[in-house]
């Protein structure tokens, strides 16, 4: 068996992948094996016991929404009884940011990868302030839920079905020149995404009001398009997943206490190991103090090879940690040392157009002891106070070790 | 006096800022001593050695071990305390522009760069080393503590691809008017040295700018370069390559004591060079001063003179092109002394070689009635002369020999000595010469070596002009004979391919000492300086792991 060559499929079809973003539907009726017991989360799986504030908070949200629970309490009853099941949206071809819940009634975005014809889910983003995927659940939360599952979500799909959908991938490689890496800035790519959309939801539309309130939902959240991204690098990354003998890392996730990967060629395995506590710029009044555990999924960006590996075509987002752009630009290039090759797709003007390092090679994490850089959010440890900044982190070096020996044992003999 | 330590898992620095770490620790106020190490096996003996208690202290081999002691509780701690801001001072000042971490990186950020430095630990040397051939780059490898067998294959590996590997344990070197390692500085000149002795090549190379003259490139090749087992690989790479540089007029070949068969190949390569080589192989007896284009010096200042006069003399002359030796030489001696002289002389350069004369009994004739290989005969041994007359005085046996050799398809020259004089045959010319003609009948060469003098009763110049007309040719001295077949050897056997650099700007990649980087930059060279870790960490499973897939690929 060749691995260089393994991971050079892997790779090529990870970028070969086409995401477009199809519709909006109902979880139930599009994500693989989904149904009203079931919680789709962030990260790796995990139980109530050992669960962090914000994604207990959003599993009492999502149960409230749902019906089946009246508040916190009925609600983790539900769960620790196990009348209710939590799985890893990784699990179900879905990824979620932060807490990650998705629901059976919840609308998520369709996307379709097609040139080999998988397809990935992500939730609609709340916007920012108190939202369910900081582990809010108050009645203003499930309110702008109920409106934007209500209204927003068939709306959204109405319009999408007047075309072929939106090129997800054309969006990303688009504001990855607009100063966005895809992960932790994406001002310009929710004006595209807005752009794109706003002539299409003008035509199904016939009410102005609830035209202008989804045009200004839209256009004012500047992360409009993370979940689009997400479940676009989620369609790429899994095109990638299950070539035998490859070693090119396909899902890294965390649920607030573990961070988990998976192999290309090492199957479903996850291999965990515990989240590390994000470095970075605190909203007035908050310290590192009150910081949750690195949480959610869009680290699938990095994954996909944009994110913080993009970071050289977002010189901005270095404040954040207060960097030099200059930090910006090294780290892409200290990315482009772990990973398999240069997206053919993704390019950085910073760098001559240097594809985005793409890949993550777990032989060279380990080898070189470098470990892929993550750009995230931070959450509030405590159910429902939301983000309380943003910052770089990193993953432990457990994970990449085991999944090595893993690979020894399952390829080495 | 009291004693404290800090153990920093995982913490990998090189040594050199480990130890400007430990000298500003041990300059401390209150401290006695400091020790700063890689808790290696090796490292905990050395502290162990120099007087600090080190039991109860558990720390893995890729832990940073950090002990103090002093005259207080305070001033230990204080200085314990100190040791993260001194780390710090180091890395921050040196923390630039981005620093690629692996080789491959390196090698895409300075793609010019035809040339790696790897001055990293013993044990993980070969892997590096391995991986910028891989690359396509030459390799100066200073680190020591590489073995020998991983010293072979790299060797090997780097001939086949053209690349010269310097080292393992290489010192010095000065490529394109750059010194790499320890190095003086000396202006570019004619000279090119090829050394498998660093501080041999630092003295030449010193002496040579003292004396006026300047150096082409000086190669080191490592001090096991020239034993048997590696075979001068790098040495004869290093010598073929300064052949064919045209910025190159003399050449200096040093060696501490190298192998007999290595030595052979490299004075055949040398002949070769079409160029003065100036040889000094220490502890090795030189079979002349000066035989055809090489020189052989009595030591280190001798070679760097020897080289500078002949760089001023631009006496560069070509050696003539001669028909190499195409099979055997057989040397039939009737004196002892010039068999023996003969013997030392072609023990260098022609291998195997037998005679009756040798006492190593790997080298001795093992019949004596038949020639093996090159031999050399001194037939007035005792074992040739019971019950017949001194082969001077008859020429008898000589001739049976002769005719034997002659008949052997495997012989092309036939050395005879022909010594005159009071008590010798009164007309050997007479007896040899039908028995050369037959010899240059069948395609054999002969040098005959007369001696004697013009008023010996069988008339020198009569003899010499007899034996010439049968087609001998003729020397009057064993040196001038020896120089004949110097100047007649085949090229050693080298099928590799030809090693090639650009011989401008220096452009390098630096894996290990910084100083070496900081080094090649103040000289104006371009180099890249990677910032290195032991492989996972130094784990010893996960490398394990990780270089049983990188054999996969192969």
């Amino acid at each position: 068996m060749n691995i260089e060559q393994a991971n050079e499929t892997a790779v090529t079809r990870m970028m070969a992948a086409r995401p477009i973003l199809k519709t909006v539907a109902p979880a139930r009726d599009v994500i693989p094996r989904m149904r009203k017991n079931l919680l789709l989360h962030a990260g790796p799986p995990i139980a109530w016991e050992r669960a962090s504030g914000p994604m207990r908070g959003a599993i009492v949200g999502a149960l409230i929404y749902e019906g089946l629970a009246k508040d916190w309490d009925s609600a983790e009853h539900l769960v620790t009884s196990g009348q209710i099941d939590l799985e890893p949206c990784h699990e179900h071809g879905a990824a979620g940011p932060m807490a990650g819940l998705i629901s059976a009634s919840m609308k998520v975005y369709v996307m379709e990868n097609v040139t080999h014809g998988n397809k990935a889910y992500s939730g609609l983003n709340e916007g920012y302030g108190k939202v369910l995927r900081y582990g809010a659940y108050s009645e203003e939360v499930l309110t702008k839920l109920r409106w934007m599952n209500d209204v927003m979500g068939p709306i959204l799909a109405d319009a999408l079905a007047l075309g072929d959908g939106l090129d997800i991938r054309a969006l990303l490689a688009e504001s990855l020149h607009m100063g966005d890496e895809g992960h932790n800035r994406n001002k310009a790519g929710s004006l595209l995404f807005t752009t794109k959309l706003a002539p299409l939801i003008a035509k199904v539309v016939d009410d102005k009001e609830t035209e202008a309130k989804i045009l200004q939902f839209l256009g004012d959240n500047a992360l409009s398009v993370l979940n689009p991204v997400m479940a676009a690098c989620k369609a790429m990354a899994d095109a990638g997943h299950g070539v035998a003998g490859s070693t090119i890392m396909t899902v890294m996730a965390r649920n607030g206490t573990d961070l988990g990967i998976r192999v290309s060629g090492l199957g479903d395995q996850w291999f965990t190991g515990p989240v590390g506590q994000p470095k970075g710029l605190y909203f007035p009044g908050f310290t590192e103090e009150d910081a949750s555990g690195d949480i959610g999924d869009s680290t699938i960006t990095e994954t996909a090879g944009i994110g913080a590996f993009a970071m050289a075509s977002a010189p901005a987002i270095v404040t954040f940690i207060s960097g030099t752009p200059e930090l910006a630009l090294n780290t892409t290039l200290k990315m482009y040392e772990i990973t398999h090759g240069e997206h053919t797709a993704f390019t950085i003007p910073a760098l001559g157009f240097r594809g985005t390092p793409v890949g993550v090679d777990i032989r060279k994490v380990v080898e070189l002891g470098i470990r892929p850089q993550i750009n995230t959010g931070i959450a509030h440890k405590d159910a429902g106070v939301g983000q309380v900044g943003a910052g770089l982190v990193l993953p432990p070096m457990n994970v990449f070790e085991e999944a090595l020996v893993a690979y020894a044992e399952r390829y080495l003999g | 006096m009291t004693i404290q330590y800090q153990i920093r898992p995982g913490a990998y620095y090189d040594s050199v800022i480990l130890m400007q770490l430990q000298k500003s620790l041990a300059g401390l106020p209150g401290v006695t001593d400091a020790g700063v190490v890689m808790a290696t096996p090796a490292n905990r003996e050395l502290l162990a050695a120099s007087g600090f208690a080190l039991a109860g202290i558990e720390a893995k081999a890729d832990d940073l071990l950090i002990i103090v002691t002093g005259e207080s509780e305070t001033a230990v701690a204080d200085a314990i305390a100190q040791v993260g801001d001194l780390l710090q001072q180091r890395r921050t000042t040196a923390a630039q522009a981005y620093r690629p971490h692996s080789l491959k990186a390196a090698a895409a950020n300075l793609p010019a760069a035809e040339w790696v430095l790897i001055s990293v630990p013993g044990r993980f040397a070969a892997a590096v080393a391995d991986e910028a051939l891989d690359l396509g780059k030459h390799v100066f490898l200073y680190s020591d503590n590489v073995s020998l067998e991983d010293e072979v294959e790299l060797k090997q590996k780097a001939r086949a691809k053209g690349l010269l590997l310097m080292g393992p344990d290489c010192g010095t070197a000065v490529i394109n008017g750059v010194g790499l390692g320890f190095a003086n500085r000396v202006r570019r000149g004619d000279i090119g040295i090829v050394a498998a002795s660093g501080t041999g090549l630092q003295a030449v190379n010193a002496e040579i700018h003292n004396l006026g003259g300047g150096v082409s490139q000086a190669i080191g090749t490592g001090g096991r370069d020239l034993k048997a087992a590696v075979g001068g690989v790098t040495a004869r790479q290093a010598l073929d390559w300064l052949r064919r540089d045209p910025q190159t007029n003399v050449i200096v070949l040093i060696s501490k004591p190298p192998s007999e068969q290595v030595a052979a190949d490299l004075l055949r390569d040398a002949q070769h060079a079409g160029k003065p080589v100036v040889v000094n192989f220490i502890g090795f007896p030189p079979p002349g001063r000066r035989l055809g284009n090489l020189i052989f010096a009595s030591g280190l200042t001798d070679a760097a003179e020897h080289a500078v006069q002949i760089s001023f003399a631009k006496a560069a002359q070509l050696t003539q092109k001669r028909r190499p030796l195409h099979g055997y030489l057989r040397g039939l001696f009737s004196g002892g002394t010039l068999a023996y002289e003969m013997l030392l002389g072609l023990q260098t350069i022609l291998s195997p070689l037998y005679s009756n004369l040798s006492s190593d009994p790997e080298k001795r004739l093992a019949d004596l009635t038949t020639s093996q290989a090159n031999t050399i005969i001194d037939l007035g041994e005792d074992e040739f002369t019971q019950g017949r007359l001194h082969p001077m005085m008859d020429n008898d046996l000589r001739l049976r020999r002769l005719r034997q050799e002659t008949a052997d398809p495997g012989v092309d020259l036939i050395v005879l000595d022909v010594v005159l004089g009071e008590g010798a045959h009164p007309d050997p010319a007479g007896e040899l010469a039908p028995a050369i003609a037959a010899a240059k009948k069948a395609g054999k060469r002969v040098v005959a070596i007369v001696v004697g003098t013009e008023d010996d009763p069988q008339d020198l110049n009569d003899q010499i002009e007899r034996l010439a007309a049968a087609g001998a040719t003729v020397f009057p001295n064993v040196n001038e004979a020896l120089d004949y077949v110097y100047n007649r050897l085949p090229a050693a056997e080298n099928a590799a391919p030809s090693v090639s650099f650009n011989s401008g700007e220096l452009a390098a990649i630096n894996v290990g000492l910084e100083s070496f980087y900081d080094s090649i930059k103040a000289q104006g060279g371009t180099a890249v300086q990677v910032d290195w870790r032991p492989p996972a960490g130094g784990n010893e499973k996960l490398m394990a792991i990780l270089a049983k897939m990188k054999e996969m690929k192969k």
